[in-house]
């Protein structure tokens, strides 16, 4: 990175209380304090947020999307983790 | 890498278009489609930032403080919508400071709308109403393009963008019923923006050599043609209501089509905008140029400030 260009962030948003913070995308800054006040003008122009989360994008490590079906094999084949695995009698009820 | 393995892999990436399953920045993808992508979307995120120029001309002389306001509002939205843009061009590997860089140097096309001069608050109105309203009917599909970044940031932009095209007619209404001068005012913004915004949905789909590929691939879901069409439908009864006239001797509600019939566009006009000889073109470069030179101290400063933070903290 040169020295003219800002690091590049990842901005989450939680849009209320009670709700996660969810990825709202990215933009440049400076600093942690800048990048939160860029994000609130970028992405809380009308108040759809009440807490935002920096990120600088370079901390983020990703799954690698073309080992995605390894990845996830395990959670294919046990189909036992889900409710409608099982047979529930005829009659039975609130379960 | 193999040439039967490309073509496996290229086969799988058209399935998964096929299949509306969107394509996510580490995916697999065809040179060209990620070409293709960061042309556009670069183009689209220069003419958002080039687009503030015609109405930042006017934020000082707006009648009043409601519209000054209203103005503001807009302009800052069109830096926020080049932001969205240019972080999604990001994700496909594009350097933003080079893309700026092919904007500067004549390199990267945008909207060739913005080369027009706003000659009276009337613009302003035109603008929004037919301008916001055309990019407005070329956006609304780009929400459900395949690449995932660029169809999240246009599903908010478009949310924005409609707040846009009301305040814009607000302004041409409030003008068509004012004085006989404003009226004519606002006659003379359409006469002069009206034929430019029909330009703006690009060539004739004959001329267009990419959009096949690009319909291919759903990055395009509708072709220029089409939408131009859909524009002229929409907005033909907007004018008539507010008493103002469309400025096209062959304008004709056609029964058998169920669409308005209109007269051919002036493509050399279109060209020569385009190739750089607009009447604003260089003014407009010349602008961001200067904004981009000019805040070049401020952003290193702001670096060296970051720099000295981080060493403070960690001694």
């Amino acid at each position: 990175m040169s020295n003219k260009e800002w690091p590049l962030w990842e901005v989450f948003i939680r849009s209320k209380q009670g709700l996660n913070h969810k990825h709202a995308g990215s933009l440049r800054a400076a600093d942690e304090i800048m990048a939160i006040e860029n994000a609130r003008d970028v992405y809380t122009r009308r108040s759809e947020g009440v807490s935002i989360w920096v990120v600088e994008s370079k901390n983020i490590f990703a799954s690698n999307p073309d080992e995605a079906d390894s990845l996830f094999e395990p959670a294919d084949s046990k189909i036992y983790r889900h409710p409608t695995f099982y047979e529930v009698p005829d009659g039975i009820e609130h379960m | 890498m193999k040439e039967e393995n490309i073509e496996e892999l290229e086969r799988q990436f058209q399935e998964k278009i096929d299949n509306d399953i969107k394509i996510e920045p580490r995916d697999w993808m065809p040179d060209n489609y990620r070409k293709t992508l960061i042309r556009q979307i670069s183009q689209h995120a220069h003419s958002e930032v080039v687009g503030m120029l015609p109405e930042g001309n006017w934020i000082t002389r707006a009648p009043n403080l409601r519209r000054k306001a209203v103005l503001l509002a807009k302009v800052q939205d069109e830096a926020g919508h080049g932001l969205y843009l240019y972080s999604a061009t990001e994700t496909l590997g594009a350097d933003r400071e080079d893309t700026i860089d092919d904007l500067h140097d004549g390199t990267a096309k945008y909207s060739s709308i913005f080369n027009y001069p706003t000659l009276t608050w009337a613009d302003m109105g035109a603008i929004g109403w037919l301008v916001d309203g055309a990019a407005i009917m070329n956006q609304v599909p780009l929400c459900r393009c395949s690449y995932g970044p660029y169809a999240r940031a246009m599903v908010r932009i478009c949310k924005e963008e409609s707040f846009h095209q009301r305040q814009g007619f607000e302004i041409m209404t409030t003008l068509a019923n004012g004085t006989p001068e404003q009226k004519a005012m606002a006659q003379d913004a359409l006469n002069r923006f009206w034929w430019p915004a029909l330009m703006m949905f690009g060539p004739n789909d004959a001329d267009s050599p990419h959009t096949a590929q690009s319909m291919k691939w759903k990055i395009k879901r509708h072709t220029n043609d089409e939408l131009r069409q859909q524009f002229v439908d929409v907005t033909v009864p907007q004018a008539e209501l507010i008493g103002l006239t469309v400025p096209d001797p062959d304008l004709k509600w056609n029964e058998e089509t169920g669409h308005y019939d209109f007269g051919p566009i002036n493509w050399d006009e279109f060209w020569a905008v385009v190739n750089g000889n607009g009447p604003c073109n260089k003014e407009r470069i010349d602008a961001r140029r200067k904004a981009k030179e000019d805040g070049e101290w401020v952003r290193e400063a702001a670096n060296a400030y970051a720099a000295k933070k981080r060493t403070k903290k960690a001694s």
